[in-house]
């Protein structure tokens, strides 16, 4: 049960992102530059930063949502389920190895992102641009986990809901339509 | 030293929306609706939640700052925003806004660190709908804060002076003048730098 009452069939992140929308615009805005937006990090790539963050903070829902994502830009679904198992040996390049262990620093502290990780992630060709963006996607989604959580606000089962979501964000992006939710096209099918 | 090469004449956050306008247009925006009128809870007691998250989050930048202006709010009350860095349960502040700060506290350990009887405690003294989301986001919001500012390492003033100025700017511009104004800056800068 949600903490607040949530607009009816919008679960996680959706409906919370309906309930008040002048946080939500920016928060929607930022969303969309950084993980949609030009970049010398691939889209799927940055999935990736979400979804490891995401598992790191235990958030079932968006750690879902972004492995579903993760897995339809990437074509597969082994490289995130790599990324959340054993970071060290999963078939990403060394640059994204660095960076993913920059975010997983900032999952815990900012404090706790050392000069060390930062070289490492250099050393591997990563640009200035590359770790600022990696740090911004990892503290937006200790945004996103927290607030998801923080109002308890209802995570499905149903592995067709986070499909649908996926291919909303990867093919529609993360801002808001016009017309809003009210017609919504991916509720879970509660009979 | 900044993890990447930012602005010496930009503290904090201030340095990063000028390296990164596009999303710190975005930041800047949703720090306004956050904190400023349209929170369902005063400026004075927003900007007092993002420095307790950003204390327990150890992030000097953000602490010092937003307590600086939540000082300014608070006027003659000023001590309140001391009280609550110490220690929230003896600060002579509301039942209500007690019971929100410890929500707030619990968002910065960890989402589903709130409990329903944080909420029910919030709701018996007082507490809306929308102030208990409110005080949720502020601090998922800081806890986004914090880490963007510490995880690039940018540097932090010590002088309290500076801070009690820089909190009475930001209590009296709000957030979307202070963007405009490091963007304007900015751009006087590179203008005042392309002299060939």
């Amino acid at each position: 049960m949600p903490h607040i009452p949530l607009p009816e069939g919008l679960p996680g992140i959706t409906g919370l992102l309906e309930y008040r929308l002048d946080t939500a615009k920016p928060i929607r805005e930022m969303t969309q530059v950084l993980l949609r937006g030009p970049s010398t990090l691939t889209q799927g790539e940055r999935e990736l930063i979400a979804t490891y963050v995401s598992h790191r903070n235990e958030c079932r829902f968006c750690a879902t949502a972004h492995t579903a994502a993760a897995d339809l830009l990437l074509g597969e679904g082994e490289t995130s389920r790599a990324v959340k198992e054993n970071l060290d040996e999963a078939p990403v390049s060394e640059k994204m190895r660095a960076l993913l262990t920059i975010a997983g620093k900032v999952q815990q502290s900012g404090l706790s992102v050392t000069e060390d990780d930062i070289a490492a992630a250099r050393r591997q060709g990563a640009t200035d641009l590359e770790i600022h963006d990696t740090v911004l996607i990892a503290a937006l989604f200790c945004l996103y986990n927290r607030y998801v959580d923080g109002m308890a606000a209802w995570t499905p089962d149903e592995p067709a809901f986070y499909e649908r979501l996926a291919d909303r964000i990867v093919n529609r992006g993360y801002t808001r339509p016009p017309e809003g939710f009210a017609n919504h096209t991916y509720t879970s099918t509660v009979s | 030293m900044p993890h990447i090469p930012l602005s010496p004449d930009l503290p904090g956050i201030r340095g990063l929306v000028a390296y990164r306008p596009d999303t710190g247009r975005s930041l800047y925006e949703l720090a306004e609706a956050l904190l400023g009128e349209n929170s369902s809870l005063s400026r004075a007691e927003s900007e007092l939640i993002a420095a307790y998250v950003s204390s327990r989050n150890e992030c000097l930048f953000c602490t010092s700052s937003h307590a600086a202006a939540s000082r300014h709010l608070y006027g003659d009350e000023a001590a309140t925003v001391d009280a609550v860095l110490h220690d929230i349960k003896t600060a002579p502040i509301s039942d209500k806004l007690k019971a929100l700060l410890n929500i707030a506290g619990k968002v910065q350990l960890g989402g589903r660190n709130v409990t329903d009887e944080d909420v029910a405690e919030a709701r018996r003294h007082g507490a809306t709908d929308r102030q208990i989301h409110d005080a949720v986001l502020i601090a998922a919001a800081f806890c986004m804060f914090n880490r963007y500012v510490d995880g690039l390492a940018t540097w932090a003033p010590t002088d309290p002076e500076v801070y009690a100025e820089m909190g009475r700017r930001m209590a009296e511009n709000g957030y979307t003048a202070r963007f405009t104004q490091i963007i304007n800056a900015r751009e006087a800068s590179h203008a005042s730098h392309s002299t060939t």
